[in-house]
């Protein structure tokens, strides 16, 4: 009785002052400083490591299209522009499939179904992408070389987009196996924002009369037009860096070509492929400025995310 | 009468309409699904002739030679990420704790969480030029700590992320009731932590899972090699890694073993994802 009277009435003249607190808050604080620490060391680092590229070669660097170790010239157009190319296929086949397959799991299957496909599709989102380059390598590339190049290049070929010699890896295949390694990402993002509209503005659609496609193109996707596009928006910071998917089927040329089926390189892929070899720091310094451009490319497009879903936050009473 | 009839044609080409749209969905959905599963499939066909028992316990054999195993490279990237794990699940779950705790509305919560987003959409190659520019460059040498570093940034924000999340959604009843009985906020957090228990051991299952199918970063700090790991601050096998070189070689078994090596990372990852919904759905 006594204890706990003495306890009620003055806590902090009996015991000694609790370090406990201070310093559990301390640590977390430190913990959470160290990722600012870490995003400033980042940025710091790459401008650092590249700065003998960047005095030597100027802004000029992100429009030159060599890339000669042996002369030391470097240039990153070809490795930007394969960056985008290969991301930009692979968001236009990926976003409108995804589109469908949530649609699908959310609208169109019987939960019997759309469960455990739901389930098995985020599984999918977990394997890791050399896993889609092996498959891509192996399996993939040679039905490109064997079927879809020459189909394409029979029906398509008066394009310069698809013409010269199918060799399987190329531009195109390596959008392709992006392609199919966001797909399962793109589309469990997507399913979450589709599943978050609210029944009832449905069932008023079906109450009208309206059917499943009506409701579907009228209601579902244009209450959850925000929250893909940040789907979307996740995917693609996802592609842009994505390095060894794309490493194993995109043949690694620094030349700028104007077909699909050439080999071609990206910022991530040139990376894997030349930098363990690289010895002189010329080469090394332009390889490191290739990084510093791909960590712009998506601090951009993480900026654009962040923005964008926090006015989707703002505005979620009006829908997503 | 006559305006009946046209709405019944009317309310017939919407039928089929939505019937073939309806078609069309499902098919494409069977088709991205199936490409998909048809993948693993494939990894497993060609994967599982050559798990056999040599592959578990012999080291590499010579370029060209059938036989030998992959051993260093399983004990390998088991080092690398249960180092990544050591280092990464404290100091993610620390940073977590400060974001849903202390940080809710503060300018360094807003700071740290942005930086938190940069870092969870940064491209792995990206982190792995990183450490060898802070780790390799400095010391000359590729090496197991470089590696397991990088592992462990990649595994830093998606591990904050998840306890912020998991932590915010244990009501503050529970941590008023401890405080109110006199205990010190970290023992307060404490009980927030036991009743978060389910979702973050989820995401921390699904940070290693993650972390041990990335090459990327470890291609420039822990390399690869063909002995046993003995001393992180060499160069340490890994199993990516090793499927990476493997498969550009031109040797028929060394591409076999890359399948091998594929196969058991893929499983691996999966199983761990699988481990880890098992725990989500146990919270709820």
């Amino acid at each position: 009785m006594t204890d706990r009277h003495a306890t009620t009435a003055a806590p902090d003249r009996r015991r000694p002052r609790p370090w406990g607190d201070p310093l559990f808050r301390g640590l977390a604080a430190a913990a959470a400083g160290f990722f600012l620490l870490l995003t400033g060391a980042i940025l710091l680092e790459l401008t650092r490591g590249s700065s003998l590229s960047l005095a030597k070669f100027g802004p000029s660097f992100l429009w030159s299209t060599a890339w000669n170790p042996v002369t030391g010239d470097f240039g990153a157009f070809s490795s930007i522009a394969g960056t985008l190319v290969s991301t930009a296929i692979a968001m236009a086949l990926a976003v409108p499939l995804s589109l469908v397959i949530a649609l699908f799991l959310v609208e169109l299957a019987p939960p019997a179904v759309a469960k455990p496909v739901g389930a098995a599709i985020e599984l999918l989102a977990a394997v890791p992408s050399i896993i889609y380059g092996m498959w891509g390598l192996f399996v993939f590339a040679p039905l490109m070389s064997d079927h879809v190049q020459p189909f394409l290049s029979d029906h398509l070929g008066f394009l310069p987009l698809f013409q010269g010699p199918p060799m399987g890896i190329g531009m195109l295949t390596a959008g392709i196996i992006l392609a199919l390694m966001i797909l399962p990402f793109i589309t469990s993002v997507m399913r979450d924002v589709l599943r978050m509209v609210p029944p009832v503005v449905k069932e008023a659609g079906y109450g009208m009369g309206s059917t499943v496609w009506e409701v579907t193109r009228q209601v579902t996707v244009r209450y959850g037009a925000r929250g893909m596009a940040g789907a979307c928006l996740l995917g693609l910071g996802r592609a842009v860096g994505e390095t060894m998917a794309v490493t194993f089927v995109i043949g690694n040329n620094h030349r700028v070509g104007t077909s699909l089926f050439d080999a071609g390189n990206t910022i991530a892929s040139a990376l894997a492929n030349e930098f363990a070899e690289a010895a002189d720091p010329l080469y090394l310094s332009a390889l490191v400025e290739l990084g510093l451009v791909l960590f712009l490319i998506t601090f951009a497009i993480q900026g654009l995310t962040h923005v964008w879903i926090r006015r989707l936050e703002r505005s979620a009473g009006r829908g997503l | 009468m006559r305006e009946t009839v046209m709405r019944r044609r009317h309310a017939r080409g919407r039928k089929t309409v939505d019937l073939a749209v309806r078609t069309a969905a499902s098919l494409a959905a069977l088709l991205g699904i199936g490409v998909l599963v048809l993948i693993l499939a494939e990894v497993a066909r060609r994967g599982a002739p050559a798990l056999d028992l040599a592959f578990f316990t012999a080291l590499p054999g010579p370029p060209g030679v059938a036989g030998g195993g992959l051993a260093n490279a399983i004990l390998g990237t088991l080092a690398l990420t249960a180092a990544a794990t050591a280092v990464g699940v404290p100091l993610g779950m620390l940073a977590g704790v400060y974001l849903s705790e202390f940080g809710r509305d503060t300018r360094l919560g807003a700071a740290v969480r942005f930086c938190v987003n940069v870092l969870m959409g940064l491209p792995s190659i990206l982190v792995g030029l990183f450490v060898w520019t802070v780790l390799v460059v400095p010391f000359r040498s590729f090496s197991g700590h470089a590696g397991a570093v990088a592992l462990a940034l990649i595994m830093l924000p998606v591990v904050a992320r998840t306890t912020e999340d998991m932590l915010a959604l244990v009501p503050h009843a529970l941590r008023e009731g401890a405080l109110a009985v006199g205990a010190p906020r970290w023992r307060a957090t404490l009980i927030a932590f036991k009743a978060a228990r389910g979702g973050l051991v989820t995401g921390v299952l699904l940070a290693v899972a993650r972390v041990s199918g990335e090459t990327a970063p470890l291609l420039f700090t822990a390399l690869n090699s063909p002995f046993w790991p003995r001393s992180m601050s060499e160069p340490v096998a890994n199993l990516t890694v090793t499927v990476f070189q493997y498969a550009m070689s031109p040797y028929a078994d060394w591409q076999a073993k890359a399948w091998g090596a594929s196969l058991l990372i893929m499983a691996a990852v999966l199983t761990t994802s699988l481990l880890a919904r098992t725990f989500a759905r146990e919270r709820t």
